[in-house]
């Protein structure tokens, strides 16, 4: 199909992409619009649609999103670095706008509308901000005239404040999260890394003293049946009936009554209809994508390279991880959607830009390969003096 | 210190916090930390994985939450509609909000004290002890009020109590209250069928998918009756008037479609609203599906027609009703004694308890029995509805056993089961299992078996038409209509004997008789003599005009004209096999 001998830009592409890495994110879309085949029409009846609405949504935002992460996943490091940058200042943009003109949906101000669309332009942030955020640490040894860690600081400031204000407190955690990682990634003193540790665990006990629904949601997870737990309860329940193998497609019952079955629970509609022999395949695929990608990021050359990539694969990472032990219960109740799996267009999209630059980055380059074959030989020369 | 001092100072500090914050970059302590991250990453990977895997091996019902889930169920249940054969609304869903709680979380809110008194205000009918109990319970989910008005459930939204709860649940209505309720049954408190018709639709795999979830908010096809609304309430409507004209326990009516096996109406006095069924006494069950009775002299149409088949009488035979029989204590008269040798005909007109023994003593105690069963009359009849009748046969069937039950006693059936083999006798002489059920009768064909002779069943005809002309039924006419029946008063059996006074008085009719559409049943249990029938409650004061005046409301809906000159019984029989008399 595609010759070696000519040097298309598809062609390139093609033969220095990480075709695994890329097959397991399509593979995981695709997965993700037949679990929401099964869990969003009662939640569409619900709320007065008809019942394929959220899927139909969702299916017409796949073809953009596949285009953005072929896209995405062409461009040269120094390129993403640069979209990166246009991206996160746009989003930002959109993001302080939303608090000023955006449509409150459940308590919080989150989505604009731009061109007939609506966004949720703090989906985009994220995936810039990590990109960003390597690029500052890792110009701290090349550049020490320049403040970079009092930078990448201000690019963490001014991303969460929106958030904060939204009220938006999963995205901030995670956006945190990332950027504490990335910190501790490139290499912050033990002292400094013992301090951010200890800093973390003293604003998470002040929002516990503080921000009476942190707390609430503690206490439940702490001692169910305390609190509003009906969610968490049918989720439960949603694994145990389905069992190994799940009571078949449109057979799950636990759908018709949780509220966020399309969204943040659909992990456990899944678990309801398809099993946990799927679930375990879901979670095996995003596990292979986060560790695979991190196992890239400890082989490149490249400083940038490093961080970038392992700050997109924690954010998938993390994210998944989260999701999924909030339906499993394993942490307290935190809204937070399953990467490609959950319902949401901004999202699909925002992850499709995320992954697309994880791809990007994962291609294989000669430069790199080349100076890894010479450090290669330097050890052994070296190995042999000795 | 002076300005400048403190900017030198702070200029310092930060200097050092940039040196000190500023991360190595070196490639070493990035890869070993990336190695952890990976480390962490799979930790938190196999710990998601291993509570997956540790839900395949709990019980399903681990999380004692299976009761809102079941309920849950039960609610968003829909049933489907039941129409009658013209499409009109006999059984349709309403959904109407009920109340729940979630005890638990109240108890940690607004404590049950205060819910109480909140719910208490707009529910004040709420019985408060139960209530209180069932608030104070350690469960997550216990009803609290089943259908609710929206109003009460608005007002209920209003007071915001964190843990109270609706489910809108659907409610089975029957516009027509009473009007078919022994064919439709009705359905429990979690909606579903508990009777009837309603029943035979949970059985037919609804339940099965409620129990997946998939027959809630979906249009279920309607089931369409048989049942004609408007006979259903003429016939309803006149046996009203008749248990209460001749003061009868009970007033039974069935109208069978004799080519195609339908039942077009049935009603049972009394009956029940099956908006609200309640406990239903004995005297509530439908006589002419879950009751078996001794049919009486309307049986004696079946031993005429197997003595006919079998060829050991024709219309011309002649039977010795001189001398009453005699079996040990049994003395077996006839009601209207003649005391004279009668011919067929006579037997049928006169209702002769000696001739209908002897026909059937002509064809044996064997054959009787193998007539009975080819007849279906000794094996349970098997409908949609649920509820019905063993017949009771005799254990051993002697000759005894043929004699009485040659003019219907010693064997009991289900009336339903008795009139489906009386309208195998005028169709053409085809057994035809009924339905409650739309049916065609090109359908009616594939499940009919033909029991007797298409010639036999002409002369029954005629049988049934001279017993109105000219025998016990004459009341049953209606001009233009050519009505043909047979009666039966069966004296009642109490403890093991047979009660002069109590009376089970019935009327088997057809027609029009010539080429019979419709089989009328009509059955009164221990009517009394009123002043017009000079203390008499035999079957043709009271049956037979009742079934009159049924067949008059009830034909012209069933789209039959009146006609004009219409035969004597006798024309009905094919030229040459003409009776003598």
């Amino acid at each position: 199909m595609m010759s070696r001998a000519k040097r298309t830009l598809f062609g390139e592409w093609w033969w220095t992409v990480d075709r695994l890495l890329l097959g397991s994110l399509v593979a995981l879309v695709l997965i993700g619009i037949v679990l929401l085949l099964a869990a969003s029409p009662p939640v569409a009846i619900r709320l007065g649609y008809e019942p394929f609405h959220f899927v139909n949504r969702q299916a017409m935002y796949l073809v953009p999103a596949l285009a953005v992460l072929i896209a995405t996943s062409l461009l040269t490091p120094r390129q993403v670095r640069r979209v990166a940058l246009i991206v996160f200042l746009a989003a930002l943009a959109l993001v302080f706008a939303t608090l000023v003109v955006g449509a409150e949906i459940k308590g919080a101000r989150r989505w604009i509308s731009l061109f007939g669309v609506s966004l949720q332009p703090s989906e985009f942030i994220k995936p810039a901000l990590a990109v960003l955020s390597a690029w500052a640490f890792s110009e701290s040894a090349r550049r020490p005239e320049m403040p970079t860690t009092f930078l990448a600081m201000g690019l963490l400031l001014v991303s969460i404040t929106p958030l904060v204000l939204q009220p938006d407190f999963g995205q901030t955690v995670l956006i945190v999260l990332v950027w504490c990682s990335l910190f501790f990634l490139s290499g912050l003193a033990w002292f400094w890394v013992a301090g951010l540790a200890g800093g973390g665990a003293v604003s998470v006990y002040a929002a516990y003293q503080l921000i009476p629904h942190v707390r609430k949601r503690f206490d439940s997870f702490m001692e169910p049946g305390s609190g509003d737990t009906f969610q968490i309860d049918t989720a439960l329940d949603s694994f145990a009936r389905g069992g190994w193998l799940g009571r078949g497609p449109g057979e799950g019952t636990v759908k018709r009554i949780l509220p966020d079955g399309h969204a943040d629970f659909i992990f456990a509609v899944a678990a309801e209809e398809f099993g946990l022999v799927l679930c375990l395949a879901v979670a095996a695929m995003f596990a292979f994508i986060v560790l695979r990608a991190l196992l890239h990021a400890q082989r490149d050359e490249d400083p940038f390279m490093r961080l970038a990539i392992s700050g997109l694969a924690l954010l998938f990472g993390l994210q998944s991880t989260i999701a999924m032990a909030v339906n499993l219960h394993l942490v307290p109740a935190k809204g937070m959607t399953l990467p490609f799996i959950s319902y949401g267009g901004s999202s699909l999209i925002s992850l499709a830009y995320g992954m697309g630059m994880l791809v990007a980055l994962t291609r294989r380059r000669p430069r790199a390969e080349s100076i890894a074959e010479l450090e290669h030989f330097q050890a052994r020369l070296a190995g042999a003096r000795a | 210190m002076n300005f400048a001092g403190v900017r030198d100072l702070t200029l310092a500090w930060m200097r050092w916090l940039d040196r000190s914050l500023r991360p190595s970059v070196s490639a070493q302590t990035t890869r070993a930390r990336i190695g952890m991250v990976g480390v962490a990453f799979a930790i938190l990977y196999l710990v998601i994985a291993g509570r997956l895997i540790s839900f395949g091996f709990v019980p399903e019902d681990y999380f004692g939450n299976r009761a809102r889930v079941r309920a849950s169920d039960a609610v968003s249940a829909s049933r489907p509609d039941i129409l009658d054969r013209e499409g009109r609304l006999l059984a349709s869903d309403i959904k109407t909000p009920s109340l729940f709680a979630n005890p638990m979380r109240i108890q940690k809110s607004v404590g049950v004290d205060e819910a109480m008194e909140l719910i208490t205000a707009v529910l004040p009918d709420l019985d408060n002890a139960e209530t209180r109990e069932r608030l104070s319970a350690r469960k997550r989910f216990v009803w609290l009020k089943r259908e609710i008005t929206p109003k009460q459930q608005a007002e209920l939204h209003r007071q915001g109590i964190p843990g109270i709860g609706f489910l809108r649940e659907s409610r089975r209505i029957y516009p027509g209250g009473a009007e078919a309720s022994h064919i439709l049954g009705h359905v429990n408190l979690a909606n579903a069928g508990a009777a009837g018709i309603e029943r035979w639709i949970d059985g037919g795999g609804l339940a099965e998918l409620h129990q997946a979830g998939l027959a809630s908010g979906r249009s279920l096809e309607p089931v369409e009756l048989a049942l004609d609304l408007s006979v259903q309430h003429a016939l309803r409507d006149e046996l009203v008037a008749a248990k209460d004209k001749f003061k009868a326990i009970a007033a039974a009516g069935l109208l069978l479609n004799v080519n195609t096996g339908e039942v077009v109406a049935m009603a049972s006095l009394p009956d029940f609203d099956p908006n609200k069924p309640g406990k239903l006494e004995t005297n509530q069950l439908n006589r002419l599906v879950s009751g078996a009775f001794e049919m009486g002299s309307t049986f004696k149409a079946l031993t005429l027609a197997m003595a006919l088949d079998s060829g050991k009488a024709n219309l011309q035979s002649s039977f010795d009703a001189r001398q009453p029989l005699q079996y040990g204590n049994f003395t077996i008269n006839d009601f209207h004694a003649q005391r004279r040798i009668l011919t067929v005909p006579e037997i049928f007109t006169y209702s002769s308890n000696i001739g209908s023994a002897k026909m059937a003593l002509a064809v044996g105690v064997e054959g009787h029995r193998a007539f009975m069963k080819k007849m279906g009359q000794l094996d349970r009849l098997r409908t949609e509805l649920p509820e019905g009748t063993d017949p009771l046969v005799p254990k051993n069937w002697s000759e005894l056993s043929t004699v009485t039950i040659a003019f219907g006693h010693g064997l009991s059936v289900a009336p339903l089961q008795a009139a489906m083999a009386t309208a195998a006798l005028v169709n053409g002489g085809k057994l035809i299992p009924p339905t409650f059920l739309k049916r065609s009768e090109d359908d009616a064909k594939y499940l009919a078996r033909q029991v007797i002779k298409p010639d036999t069943s002409e002369k029954m005809r005629y049988l049934m038409r001279l017993n109105v002309e000219k025998g016990s039924a004459t009341r049953a006419e209606v001009e233009g209509f050519y009505v043909g029946g047979k009666t039966g008063t069966a004296e009642k059996v109490e403890k093991g004997k047979y009660v002069k006074n109590k009376l089970l008085t019935a009327f088997m009719g057809v027609f029009p008789a010539d080429q019979p559409k419709y089989l009328l049943l009509v059955m009164l249990d221990e009517p009394q003599p009123t002043p017009e029938s000079k203390g008499q409650a035999t079957s043709g004061h009271n049956a037979v005009p009742v079934a009159g005046k049924i067949i008059a409301r009830i034909a012209p809906l069933l789209g039959l004209k009146p006609r004009q000159d219409l035969p004597v019984a006798e024309r009905l029989l094919t030229p040459g096999r003409q009776a003598a008399n």
